[in-house]
Order: structure tokens, then C-alpha cells, then sequence
């Protein structure tokens, strides 16, 4: 086996021995409610990831996913409580606004050559200061729309709810896996992960590419605070706060390497998995506190970093970039 | 046999300036289809300065460009790749972490509404590998194959966009001897279908195995062009060194060679991969000049002595013990100093002042408590200033604003100031004026009168001859001669370079 | 003693911070107006170096790290865990002395395993802090038991709230600190080894420096001032809270040192430049606060100097500025 998957294989071993403790441990785990719960709770972080996923392959980084969280939904509930628009107009506007948010950060970070994290970083400041100046509180949202998405589900087998906005997680896994893996932009993606010189060299359109890459990091940040506030019914400017963390986690844990060049769509689905299984494994104990949740996590981002140095130390990449006399 | 006609890329009266430094100056070259073109040189002769400008990375700053008699103009590698002219560069330029067909043909992969045809794309890279001898899985990452694979690749790629001229950039630097005729085959190959194909290298085994014709830089001009029959080795290292060797009336340095005492022998140092197993002798007052040519294993001594790689086997004798040096710390603390050859890199700290250059040295010996208070390294440095002449405005400013010249000597100060028993200078002149070689070669000689133990590493012979009281002579990662008295003479270490004649005379 | 020049007194940090001053005043013309009550001072300037020591602290370790080209993302959450901790101790009846020496060895602790991972495992800085950012407030809230815990410890509290020859601790803490910071870097070869890493890391190892040790160090250091920011934190509001102790603050001290002229790009660095890009900060947050305008806005206005910053640094821009004000040699370029 190529040592690349070993990290993916790893987190896909660890989830199933781990669901396996649990349900060993508390047999009722097994079933499709809880399955079904464990993708409509998780659904905003997972499209979070999805779009973190491809930031973190190109090599960079993207803080401001929480924010972005934050300002659609507080966007959407403005848009339809405030201003009385039809809730898919008002989704239009808001991704169309997320998504032109992250081509300013990519352009930022191509054209200004400044490292990803402090452009995004100001990127977070941004979003959750427009989002607090829009409303400081949390602004309900009651419309008739809204009612109708949170009833449909599909009932599974067992009494498990498929709702619309778990349904909407797993769809943008796979187009996300299908951009990833099938596109010429995909292979942009990785190109600009592997080595930004050598990509240039062969052709690679590199400035297109990193806005790009963080427009649809936004969209999708866009994407999740909608589903976000439909799963809440309202919108609140501090909303998933430090969620780009649980984000940047997911992707790691789902076997993509942090300096960027390798990762797969599908394994950032495992990653929120895992930490939804954490989740669910601390309610149904009782007596363990969430902030087990974090520490897990840390911890497994730990060891997954670690994972990855020693397996592509061991293959002594070689990515120097060459110096030229200036 | 190629004639005027064959000429595909001309290049005339190439110049390029970067700040105050000339590195290519009205250099002509014109390469023909159907020959390989060896380009030699030693590290800042301007190779790498004229393959970037034919390749579109830089642009010139005089001279033109003909390509198949119309004169043309790039500012960027994809430019000249569409005209023709396809290069790969030392460091593999590909992408490690994709598959082998993506490398082939990222960007122009078969596509039907945004979707990539994977299998399109990987019969096509299939067939381009066929024509090479190649049956690889080219589903699997590029970084799962050796080096020699990759460069096939890189050149399938290379060939496949360009077509006309092929620049290959030292491909066998990182090659076993099987891959390299593997490669060898190849270029004939591409030989034989039209292809003008330059090759830098500097192997002259392997110069004389492949290339049509030869053209050797040397400080930025064009030494000459020749067919390669009308060589032989000695006279190709000649025309690299540059030695006019019928002028030479340098005699060898004053003094019994072998009069100081052993400060430390070197017992079969070594590292795989990096220099074979040596032995050396050095000696207070003395200066052991080591010659070779750029990838003879002359840096890759120096950095073992040093503790910058760590050797696998043997050891330095010195004090009385035996001891494998693991880094520059240990070193230092042996009384140990080293001018590294990449100045800009290695040496100088651009932004910190002169001052603060010539201290950290004696400062990092010092360590963090006792530290020198501002008067005192100012006077060290104002000493070291005056001493070494070094020509700054002050002793504040910072040194990335000094000339070459006078940045190696605020490097050497730095050693001085630690005051030292063996320095270790490689290419202490390499790339700096006239007036401050000749200060530098003078000062080289003063050091060994003061008892200092030096080996220094120079590709210019006459400078070597002027102040080495030994030459040892490094060639394919060996150390193959020692020279010593009335043998320490530029035709003698050209000889010995070129591998003929003089074989170990100690 | 070397003669200062005009420009290197009158630096655009200091005309910044004077601008930011006059315009609190627009705003509030009772900005610059000191009063002395029961012992101590009070007032709006005042306030600023209060409010603003926290992040000073955070400061004072985040500049050498940056100046090697590092970074610690994590100093939030330690200040999380450090408050934490000090609370505990505090509730159990524990003494000042024990109670501080208890955080600032667990800020110690957590800066050396940040230090590690960079030095010793060779980590990017960003992703080795990272670990520690993301579990850390979970261990936070590991030690308070999830709860916000509330202490009456009067030693405690003073070093949040009280007061000495008239200034709040927090700021006399934060004064004293970069003193003790600023003697340690410039009278040891300390800031001259970093400067010398920061600049070119492989000619520092060339000349025998050794690279690591300083570097774990740094970040040791780092951990020990988020430590102490943490308690003085903690102090001020008499209690721990585990989820919002420090939140973000990992952000403004980036920014603290940024705007005090320190490059991202690591070099040449100024601590007390640091504590006066933290006041800038401040100065910024309180005019904001006492113009009315939600405080929220502040974020907005943060990013934009940021992106400001940014702008000015980046290589072609950053060029152009460069030549322009030649003379301030503390704007870091390669």
C-alpha cells in the first residue's frame, strides 16, 4: 500500500474500532437514529470541511471558515426576517457575498505574497465584525420555507431521520471529491499543494487557482451558515465560534497532510465522523463533560501531525525551492 | 556533420546585470539540431545566468535571440516552451505528490464537461513513456519512483511541449552509473530524431561520451567553443580553469612543507554517498589547497571536517584524541572555522550590521550570559575593519549593503575574532573584484605566517599555486593526489584533475 | 551612548498612537482628563494601559518568537488553562505565592512543548501551536470542571485590580515585564542570537550558534507570559472562564507586534515596540467603546489594519515604503 493512505486507513481503522468500543459499550448506538442524528448535527461542519479540505491540499489555510459561519447565517436571517425576502433569494445573495469574500482573501494572499493564515486571520476579524454590526443578537427565523425543509426527512429503515441538511452534507462530500479528483481545477488544487514553483513552471494557472480555492473555501463556509441557520432557526452573529479549528481538524484527521500535496475529500468525512462519534459517545456516557470533545480532539490532531512527519519524513520529500539571485 | 543550416537557437552578445554584479557579459552561442551541446563551467561562471535567460526565467539586458533565424523575445518559461524550447532543471521540477500522467500532462488533460478522462490521459502518457523505454504504472505518484525516472519523465514532459530544443540541467548529478547510460540513451535518441539538446554537467567522463561540442564559461565570458574531438581532457580543464599555463612563473611558497607540527589528521573520513574515505594531514602554518572541479567532492570535505554533514566513518585525530565532529558548535569549540561558498546563503546575516556579523561567531563561543557590551564589539569590529580593510560606511551598517568582497571579509573576521586554529575557505574568492581577490589571496598567506592552519577549496589554480604550501586534488568524491613542493604547478593539477598522469605522487 | 536621531524617536507607531489619542478626545473630550482618587489614578489614558496589559504581556513573548520567523497560536488557550489553574489553587485556599508559581509553571509547560515540537520535531510554528490552541481550552475546562470558577482570594484579586504608587498591577506588571524583557534581550547576546536565527537560520548554525536551544527558549518564555496574562485575566473578573479567558487574544498580540514593527518575515524585533503596538490596540478599543459605536466594530477595524499592514509589507509595496522612509530600520524585508 502506497504509506500515503496510511494516515486515511488509520483514521478509517480508528472510527470503526471506536464505534465498535461504543457500541459494545452502549448497544443502542447502533442504529440509524443515532447515524442519522450524527450527520444533521455534524452537516454544517462537514460542508465547512469540505471547502477547508481544499485550502489545506493547496497548501494554505483558511481561519476565517467560523466567521463565515457566523455572517450567513446572521446574513440569511437579516435578509429574510428583516427584509422579508424569500429564503432562496436571500441564500442566493449570501453565498454570492461568501464567495466573493474568499476570492478577496485569495487575491490578498497571491498578490500581497503573505502567508494564508494571517490574511485569513483578518479575514476573521472581518466577518464577525460586519456580522456583530448587522445584529448583536440572535434574530429568529420564522418563515414558512424554513418549516418545510427542518419536516422533510427521509425515514430510514430502523426510525433513523435522513434530513434534508444531512442529505445536503453528504452531496457536497461527493461533488467535492468529484472536483477534487476528476477536474483539471482538482488537479490545480494539488498542483499548488505539491509545489507553487514547479506548478507555475508547468503551466499552472497559480493566481486564478489560490482565488479560487478560497472562494469556494468561502462558498461553502457560506453554505454551512445557511444550513447552520436552518438548523437553528435563526441567525446569531457568534455563531461557531472556533469552528474553523473543528474544521481544520476533520481535514487532518481525514488523512490530508497540513503543509498541503495530499488529502482526500472522502477522509475529511471520516474526520467529522470521528469527532461526531466523540460527541455523541460524551451525551450518551452522562457523566463525561464536553470538554472532553476538545481534548479528544487535540489529541488526535496531535497524533495525526505526527503520523504524517514521521510517514513523509521517512520519504524524504523533496520540495526545496530553488533560490534565484535578485 | 552539422552545418550552418542546422543552427536552431542563436544566442548573441548575452548580458545580464544583477545590481553591481555582471554575470554574463556579450556572450554568443548558437546550437545546431541534431548535437548535444555541453555547456561546462564552475559555479558562477554563468551557466545557470544563460540557461534561465534562453528559457524565458530571466530576461537580458543585452544580446539577441534567434530562433531558426527569427529573432524572439520571452519573459516567461511557458513562452519559450510554445516556441520550442523545452528545459529540466537540476532539482526535478515536477510535482512529487501527483501521479505520473498528471505530471505529463497537467493542464492539457482530455476533458469533456470539466471532467478529466483519466484513462484518456493515462493511455496517452503510457504511449509518450512507450517511446522512452518506459513501462511504469502511471497511476502511481511520481515520488514513488527513483530520481532517473522522474528526469525521464521530466523530459518525455519536456520534449513532448517544446520539441525543438532540449536544455538538460546536470540530470545525472543524482544518477548511479546504470541509470546514466539508461539516460544516455535517451539523449542519443532524441539526437537522432532532430532534436538540439545542451547539456550541463560537470562529469568530463561524461562529456566526452556524449557531446558534439563543448563551450566553457568562465566569469560571466565565453571561453571558447569547440568540437569535442578537437579536445582532449587536459585541454577542456584548461580552458574551465583557465589557466594560461605557459605564463605561470609562481613558484611554490617558501618554507619546508612539512615544517610545522600536526595540529589534527584525518583517518579515513568519510560519508556514503558524499566523499570516500581520506586521509589528510594538517599542519600549523600551513595552507593545504584542495582542487577538483564542482561536484568533486571538495565542499562535501569541508562540510564533514566542519560537523555541517556528519561522517560514517572515520575520524579526526586532534589533541591527542580521536573524535568524529557531529556539528558546527563542536567545531567552533575545537577551534575550528569555515567560509561556506554560498555566501548569501549560508554566511552573511543581511539585515544585521557589520558589527553584529564580526561578533556573533566569538558571541555564540562566548554563550548567552557573557555578553559583549556595545563598546566592546564595537572595537573588535572597528579592529577587524581596519585590519581586513573591510570598506563600509560603518560599523553599522548592514552588511547585505557591502560588496562581495567585503562581505567575505566580514565573514573571515568572524572566524578571526574567535581566534582560530584552522580555518576551512571555500571559494573564497568566487564572485568578488579584482582588488579584493588579490587583498584576500594576500591575507590567505599572512594567516598561515601567523600559524594558522587553512585548507582552502578554489577552482583558480593560479591562486591556489600562489599560496598552497600542499595542493590536495579531489576528483568523482576521492581524494586522488597530493602535490607538494616543485609538483605544485597549475599543469600538474590540471593533469591531476583530468585524471592523467599524476596518480597519488605522496 | 549612540547619538538618537529625530527619526528615531519620532516613529509612525508614536504619530499613529497620537492620531488614535486626538481622536478619543474629538469624541470624548474628558479622554486625556486624570484624576486621583483613593490612592490611585483614574481615567480614560489610564484605563487604556490597564485594559491593554493582557495583551501587552502576551506581546512581550510573541515578538522574539515572530523574530525567528515563529509564531504561537496557542497563547489564548494557555491563558485559559493558566486562569484556570490559578483558580483552583486560589479555591483551595492555597497562597498567592504557590497559586502563581502552580500557573506559571503550567504556561512554562505548555510553551516547551510548543518549543519542542518546533525545534526538536522541526513542525511549522503555526501547526505545531495549533495542537495546543485546539485542545487547550479543553483542558481548561478540564481543570475548572466545565464551570466558570469564582474565587475571593484578596491576594489573588489585587493582582488583577489593585493598584501600586497609583497604577493598576496589570499595566505595573506589563511595564515591568518588558523592562525585565527588553534588559534580558539587549544585555545578554539573547536578542542578538535571535536576530541572528530570525535573519538566516542556516548561517546561524554555520557559526556554531546553538539554533534549537534558543528557539525552545523563546517559546518556553512565550508560555510563561501567557500564563501570566491568564491570571492577571482571571484576577480582574474573580474567576475562570475556560471558554472565553484569552479568547482571540492570540490574534491581537500577532497584531500587537506587527503594528510595533516586527516582520512576519522574522529579523529585527522591539519589545517595547510590541507593548506600544498592544496600547495602539487599546487605544483603539476604547475609542471605540467611548464613541459609542458597538465595540463589535472593532473587529472591523482591526482586520483593516491589518490588512493595512499587510499592504505596506508586502514586497513590491513594501518596496517603495522602504525607500521612502529608509531610515527606519525596524521594518523587516528579506
Amino acid at each position: 500500500m502506497n504509506p500515503r493512505y496510511r494516515p486515511l486507513a488509520a483514521t478509517t481503522l480508528i472510527f470503526i474500532v471506536a464505534y465498535a468500543l461504543c457500541i459494545m459499550q452502549y448497544p443502542s448506538m447502533w442504529s440509524t437514529r443515532v447515524l442519522g442524528n450524527f450527520l444533521t448535527d455534524n452537516a454544517f461542519l462537514g460542508i465547512a470541511a469540505v471547502g477547508a479540505t481544499f485550502v489545506i491540499i493547496s497548501g494554505g489555510i483558511d481561519l476565517s471558515v467560523g466567521a463565515v459561519v457566523g455572517l450567513a447565517g446572521v446574513l440569511s436571517a437579516v435578509l429574510i426576517t428583516k427584509l422579508g425576502l424569500h429564503p432562496l433569494l436571500a441564500f442566493a445573495i449570501v453565498l454570492f457575498v461568501a464567495s466573493a469574500f474568499g476570492a478577496g482573501m485569495g487575491a490578498a494572499i497571491h498578490f500581497l505574497r503573505v502567508p494564508p493564515f494571517i490574511v485569513t486571520l483578518a479575514g476573521m476579524f472581518m466577518a464577525r465584525g460586519v456580522a456583530s454590526i448587522l445584529t448583536q443578537d440572535s434574530i429568529p427565523i420564522d418563515h414558512e420555507f424554513y418549516r418545510t425543509i427542518s419536516s422533510l426527512y427521509y425515514l430510514l429503515p430502523g426510525g433513523g431521520r435522513l434530513s434534508v441538511i444531512g442529505l445536503l452534507m453528504l452531496l457536497v462530500f461527493l461533488v467535492g471529491g468529484v472536483i477534487a479528483h476528476k477536474t483539471r481545477f482538482g488537479s490545480y488544487v494539488y498542483a499548488l499543494g505539491g509545489n507553487p514553483t514547479s506548478a507555475a513552471l508547468m503551466g499552472v494557472p497559480v493566481g486564478f487557482t489560490t482565488i479560487a480555492i478560497y472562494a469556494l473555501g468561502s462558498f461553502l463556509g457560506g453554505l454551512a451558515g445557511i444550513v447552520y441557520s436552518l438548523y437553528t432557526s435563526s441567525g446569531y452573529p457568534l455563531a461557531a465560534v472556533g469552528m474553523e479549528l473543528d474544521a481544520i481538524a476533520a481535514v487532518v484527521i481525514g488523512g490530508t497532510l497540513l503543509t498541503g500535496g495530499y488529502g482526500f475529500i472522502f477522509g475529511t468525512l471520516i474526520g467529522v465522523m470521528l469527532q461526531g462519534l466523540v460527541q455523541t459517545y460524551i451525551v450518551f456516557d452522562g457523566t463525561l463533560s464536553s470538554w472532553w470533545t476538545k481534548i479528544a480532539i487535540g489529541l488526535l490532531l496531535f497524533m495525526f501531525i505526527l503520523l504524517q512527519k514521521l510517514v513523509f519524513s521517512a520519504q524524504g520529500r523533496r520540495t526545496r525551492l530553488q533560490k534565484v539571485p535578485a | 556533420m552539422a552545418t550552418a543550416e542546422d543552427v536552431v537557437l542563436e544566442a548573441r552578445g548575452i548580458t545580464k546585470i544583477f545590481g553591481n554584479h555582471t554575470a554574463l557579459k556579450g556572450v554568443d552561442i548558437s546550437f545546431r539540431r541534431g548535437e548535444v551541446h555541453a555547456l561546462l563551467g564552475e559555479n558562477g561562471a554563468g551557466k545557470s545566468t544563460l540557461i534561465k535567460i534562453l528559457t524565458g526565467a530571466y530576461t537580458p539586458d543585452g544580446g539577441t535571440i534567434e530562433l531558426e533565424g527569427q529573432p524572439v523575445s520571452f519573459t516567461t518559461p511557458q513562452q519559450a516552451q510554445a516556441l520550442g524550447i523545452g528545459t529540466v532543471y537540476q532539482e526535478v521540477n515536477l510535482l512529487p505528490n501527483m501521479t505520473v500522467s498528471d505530471n505529463l500532462f497537467i493542464g492539457r488533460q482530455p476533458s469533456a464537461f470539466g471532467m478529466v478522462n483519466r484513462s484518456a490521459t493515462d493511455a496517452m502518457a503510457r504511449t509518450v513513456l512507450a517511446q522512452y523505454g518506459l513501462d511504469i504504472d502511471v497511476r502511481a505518484e511520481l515520488s514513488t519512483y527513483s530520481v532517473a525516472i522522474q528526469q525521464i519523465v521530466a523530459i518525455a514532459r519536456a520534449v513532448e511541449l517544446s520539441g525543438k530544443v532540449l536544455i538538460l540541467d546536470e540530470p545525472t548529478a543524482s544518477l548511479d552509473r546504470h541509470e546514466v547510460e539508461k539516460l544516455f540513451e535517451i539523449i542519443r535518441t532524441l539526437k537522432a530524431r532532430g532534436l538540439a539538446i545542451v547539456f550541463i554537467t560537470h562529469f568530463l567522463d561524461q562529456v566526452f561520451e556524449l557531446s558534439d561540442r563543448v563551450t566553457v564559461l568562465r566569469n560571466g565570458f565565453r571561453v571558447g567553443s569547440e568540437p569535442v574531438s578537437a579536445l582532449d581532457r587536459t585541454g577542456l580543464v584548461r580552458m574551465m580553469l583557465g589557466k594560461d599555463l605557459v605564463h605561470h612563473n609562481n613558484g611554490p611558497v617558501d618554507g619546508e612543507p612539512d615544517g610545522g607540527d600536526v595540529l589534527m589528521s584525518v583517518r579515513q573520513l568519510g560519508l556514503t554517498g558524499s566523499v570516500l574515505p581520506l586521509d589528510l594531514e594538517i599542519r600549523k602554518g600551513e595552507v593545504v589547497g584542495v582542487a577538483g572541479l564542482l561536484g568533486s567532492g571538495r565542499t562535501e570535505m569541508a562540510r564533514l571536517m566542519f560537523g555541517i554533514d556528519v561522517a560514517d566513518n572515520g575520524a579526526l585525530h586532534i589533541d591527542g584524541e580521536s573524535r568524529v565532529v557531529r556539528s558546527a558548535r563542536e567545531a567552533v569549540s575545537l577551534g575550528f572555522g569555515f567560509c561556506p561558498e554560498d555566501r548569501k546563503a549560508d554566511g552573511i546575516f543581511g539585515d544585521l550590521s557589520v558589527r553584529e556579523n564580526i561578533v556573533i561567531a566569538m558571541q555564540a563561543r562566548l554563550g548567552w550570559f557573557r555578553a559583549l557590551n556595545r563598546d566592546e564589539q564595537l572595537e573588535i569590529a572597528g579592529n577587524f575593519i581596519e585590519a581586513l580593510d573591510i570598506r563600509t560606511a560603518s560599523a553599522e551598517l548592514p552588511v547585505k549593503l557591502l560588496s562581495g568582497g567585503n562581505q567575505q571579509k566580514v565573514i573571515l573576521a568572524r572566524w578571526l575574532a574567535t581566534d582560530p586554529r584552522f580555518l576551512i575557505l571555500d571559494e573564497p574568492t568566487r564572485g568578488i573584484d579584482v582588488g579584493a581577490h588579490a587583498e584576500i589571496v594576500r591575507m590567505i598567506s599572512r594567516l598561515r605566517e601567523d600559524g594558522l592552519a587553512l585548507v582552502v577549496i578554489s577552482s583558480e589554480l593560479d591562486e591556489i599555486v600562489s599560496y598552497s604550501s600542499r595542493v590536495v586534488v579531489m576528483r568523482d568524491r576521492a581524494l586522488v593526489a597530493e602535490l607538494r613542493g616543485a609538483d605544485i604547478t597549475p599543469s600538474r593539477i590540471v593533469q591531476a584533475i583530468a585524471g592523467q598522469g599524476v596518480e597519488n605522487v605522496a | 551612548m549612540k547619538r538618537l536621531q529625530l527619526t528615531e524617536i519620532v516613529r509612525p507607531q508614536l504619530l499613529a498612537l497620537a492620531c488614535i489619542l486626538l481622536l478619543n478626545w474629538f469624541v470624548f473630550p474628558g479622554f486625556f482628563t486624570i484624576t486621583w482618587q483613593d490612592g490611585r489614578l483614574f481615567g480614560s489614558l489610564i484605563d487604556v494601559i490597564n485594559r491593554g496589559a493582557p495583551v501587552a504581556i502576551l506581546a512581550i513573548g510573541m515578538t522574539a518568537i515572530i523574530a525567528t520567523r515563529g509564531v504561537d497560536l496557542s497563547v489564548g488557550a494557555v491563558m485559559a488553562v493558566a486562569g484556570a489553574v490559578a483558580a483552583t489553587a486560589a479555591v483551595a485556599g492555597q497562597p498567592l505565592v504557590v497559586t502563581l508559581i502552580a500557573a506559571l509553571l503550567v504556561g512554562l509547560l505548555c510553551g516547551l512543548w510548543n518549543g519542542s515540537l518546533v525545534a526538536f520535531l522541526g513542525m511549522q510554528p503555526f501547526v505545531a501551536t495549533l495542537v495546543l490552541m485546539v485542545a487547550g481550552r479543553g483542558v481548561a475546562q478540564l481543570i475548572t470542571e466545565g464551570s466558570i470558577v469564582t474565587f475571593s482570594d484578596p491576594a489573588l484579586i489585587f493582582v488583577g485590580t489593585g493598584s501600586l504608587l497609583g497604577l493598576p498591577m496589570p499595566a505595573v506588571i506589563a511595564l515591568a515585564l518588558m523592562l525585565a524583557a527588553h534588559l534580558v534581550m539587549r544585555r545578554t547576546a539573547m536578542g542578538l542570537f535571535v536576530e541572528a536565527i530570525g535573519t538566516n537560520r542556516s548561517a546561524a548554525s554555520y557559526t556554531g550558534l546553538r539554533t534549537r536551544t534558543v528557539i525552545l527558549t523563546l517559546y518556553a518564555f512565550g508560555g510563561l507570559c501567557a500564563a501570566l496574562a491568564g491570571v492577571i485575566a482571571a484576577a480582574d473578573i474573580r474567576g475562570a472562564d475556560a471558554n472565553n479567558a484569552g479568547l482571540w487574544l492570540e490574534l491581537d498580540a500577532i497584531l500587537a507586534v506587527v503594528i510595533g514593527g516586527t516582520s512576519l518575515l522574522g529579523g529585527r524585533f522591539s519589545i517595547p515596540m510590541s507593548v506600544l503596538g498592544a496600547v495602539i490596540i487599546q487605544a483603539m478599543n476604547t475609542g471605540i467603546l467611548v464613541s459609542g459605536l458597538p465595540p463589535e466594530f472593532n473587529l472591523i477595524v482591526k482586520a483593516s489594519v491589518i490588512i493595512l499592514i499587510l499592504v505596506m509589507q508586502s514586497d513590491r509595496i513594501g518596496e517603495i515604503v522602504a525607500r521612502r522612509f529608509a531610515r527606519l530600520k525596524l521594518r523587516g524585508k528579506t
